[in-house]
């Protein structure tokens, strides 16, 4: 196996590549590469990151509730074990994202729950069955938002 | 040929699970599956964000019966990072020690549901016989057969003792001889292989387009693990091999859970002959640092996932989960594609879905003699079982003779 690319190489070439990141990444330890970008530019650096860094692998889509917006942190790792994280933020008002599931056709899956757990909206996401809440959850309520009260389950909502 | 579809799930004799397959058949093959999950979902991770870090050790231990210790430490290893504590290493090797008895008591369990869905239950009965054995040892070491409590921030609870230490040892011995003799019956009985070969086929191409994990994905010649790649716990002053196959189908999948048991016995006894001396776990704030980590953890079934936001109080701001089943199920429909409707439940057994076991204590309250009650430890109560048994005319001492853990 060819030597382990560094974090901080990694970093430069991310850098280097897109320099609006210049700041931008953190490097958090051995194989830990943390990356904010602008939800406007997120496409393009993730696919750069996947097609051509070599960041083959998607671990994880993790959705947050972060007051004013909703933030999606993508997990994505190379053969040599680093995971790049890449952050980045979408209004609650109108929290959209393109789905990636055209890169990573599993990914799917995760894309489903952001849109069940946290209210995001995504595009080009193929017809498919909801993921995790039952049909007939009330329209509206995201579990895993900070403000949800799960009393309103009571008021006769049939997921309950 | 007109096309028919069958449901099967969320509640079928075929699943050890809810999920829901919609399955389109034209004639006895496959064209075509639609999946529903979700039944199962319990709300974990919001349930998480409002307890304690301690209090969250024990609940994300639950979110699976079997892999309980890859959670926990999946995620512990989160919140050790963000609070930056340094684990005693002897904690780190005793973590790969119930790490590693953990995925023998899984592949073995594996392995008789995996016997059960092909109709060949002797398999059933000795592999989960054997497994016994193990939880046995799991039991001596943590005080339960799942769900051990192993973990703690900053390290582990309990020491292992040198009684222990040879204990775990003629019992690793008893697990390879049986194991060896599994790896033959793999190897050489004809049934087995035929009827094994075949269903489930997914490319290594497919495996990773999928992103599939674990041994479902190294039986496609994909050699992946996070022990190496990612390497966490004492794994990497450890020797042991990835295995790997290409036959890409259920035959390979059980090929390489059978080899993975030997490597878990080497890891095993690695670990108990380089156990290095020294503290268990150093002590951990109550209220964790503002940050955020994600870990890998290399469970029986294939990678746990888990990311860990904290905000400076002692109750985490986020937490994320994900099983290897997560990942592995968005293949199934392709493994299924063009297979014979009765090869779907081996086909699903075989990424080894995730149920919960967990047996340790019973207590019994006879109402018709007012309010006495009788209570068993394990060992009684499996005593009074074999006497029940034999008191009925079953006997299980032959048995008992041809299958004493060597001393």
């Amino acid at each position: 196996m060819s030597k382990r690319r560094t974090e901080e190489e990694l970093k430069a070439e991310l850098v280097a590549a897109f320099p609006e990141l210049e700041g931008k990444v953190r490097v958090a330890r051995e194989r830990r590469v943390w990356v904010e970008v602008e939800l406007a530019s997120f496409r393009k650096i993730f696919e750069r990151a996947v097609k051509e860094l070599g960041f083959s692998i998607l671990c994880i889509i993790t959705g947050l509730d972060e007051g004013e917006n909703l933030g999606f942190i993508y997990h994505i790792a190379d053969q040599g074990g680093t995971m790049l994280n890449i952050h980045t933020l979408a209004p609650k008002a109108d929290p959209s994202i393109r789905t990636i599931s055209d890169i990573f056709p599993a990914g799917h899956i995760y894309e489903r729950e952001l849109i069940d757990l946290f209210g995001a909206k995504v595009s080009g996401l193929a017809p498919g069955n909801r993921y995790p809440l039952p049909d007939g959850w009330p329209e509206g309520q995201y579990p895993l938002r900070k403000d949800f009260n799960p009393a309103v389950l009571d008021a006769g909502g049939e997921g309950a | 040929m007109a096309t028919t579809r069958i449901p099967i799930g969320p509640q079928h004799p075929a699943l050890k699970e809810p999920e829901s397959f919609l399955i389109t058949l034209n004639g006895e093959r496959i064209t075509d599956v639609a999946m529903r999950l979700g039944y199962n979902h319990r709300g974990i991770e919001k349930a998480a964000e409002n307890r304690t870090y301690v209090q969250d050790i024990y609940l994300i231990e639950r979110v699976c019966g079997i892999c309980s210790h890859s959670h926990s430490s999946a995620f512990i290893q989160c919140v050790e990072e963000i609070a930056g504590l340094e684990v005693p290493l002897r904690a780190k090797y005793l973590r790969v020690l119930i790490g590693e008895l953990e995925r023998v008591h899984s592949h073995l369990l594996w392995l008789g549901v995996a016997g059960h869905e092909i109709g060949f239950d002797t398999l059933l009965m000795y592999s989960w016989r054997d497994r016994e054995v193990v939880m046995d040892i799991l039991a001596m070491l943590t005080g339960n057969r799942v769900h051990y409590a192993m973990n703690t921030l900053g390290g582990v609870k309990r020491d292992v003792t040198e009684e222990q230490a040879r204990e775990i040892l003629k019992a690793v011995d008893t697990l390879e001889e049986r194991t060896k003799y599994y790896i033959d019956v793999a190897t050489h009985e004809t049934t087995l292989i035929q009827r094994l070969s075949g269903p489930g086929f997914i490319s290594k191409d497919d495996v990773l387009k999928y992103g599939v994990v674990g041994p479902t994905g190294r039986a496609s010649g994909v050699g992946r693990d996070a022990r190496k790649d990612d390497p966490y716990a004492a794994y990497p002053e450890l020797d042991f091999n990835v295995v790997t196959d290409d036959h890409c189908d259920v035959y390979g999948r059980t090929l390489v859970r059978v080899g993975e048991l030997m490597e878990s016995y080497k890891l095993i006894r690695q670990v108990l002959k380089k156990l290095p001396a020294g503290d268990i776990a150093v002590k951990s704030p109550r209220r964790i640092p503002a940050g955020e980590a994600v870990s890998r953890y290399e469970a029986p079934r294939g990678e746990d996932v888990h990311y860990v936001r904290a905000n400076g109080t002692d109750k985490p701001e986020r937490v994320r989960v994900r099983a290897p089943t997560m990942a592995n199920l968005q293949a199934v429909a392709k493994m299924l594609e063009d297979n014979n409707l009765a090869d779907v439940p081996i086909v699903i057994a075989a990424i080894d879905p995730c149920f919960s076991c967990t047996d340790r204590m019973v207590h019994i309250d006879r109402i018709d003699r007012g309010p006495s009650s009788e209570s068993f430890e394990w060992g009684a109560l499996r005593r009074k079982g074999i006497e029940w048994y034999s008191a009925n005319g079953v006997d299980f001492t032959e048995l008992n003779k041809r299958f004493e853990v060597r001393g």
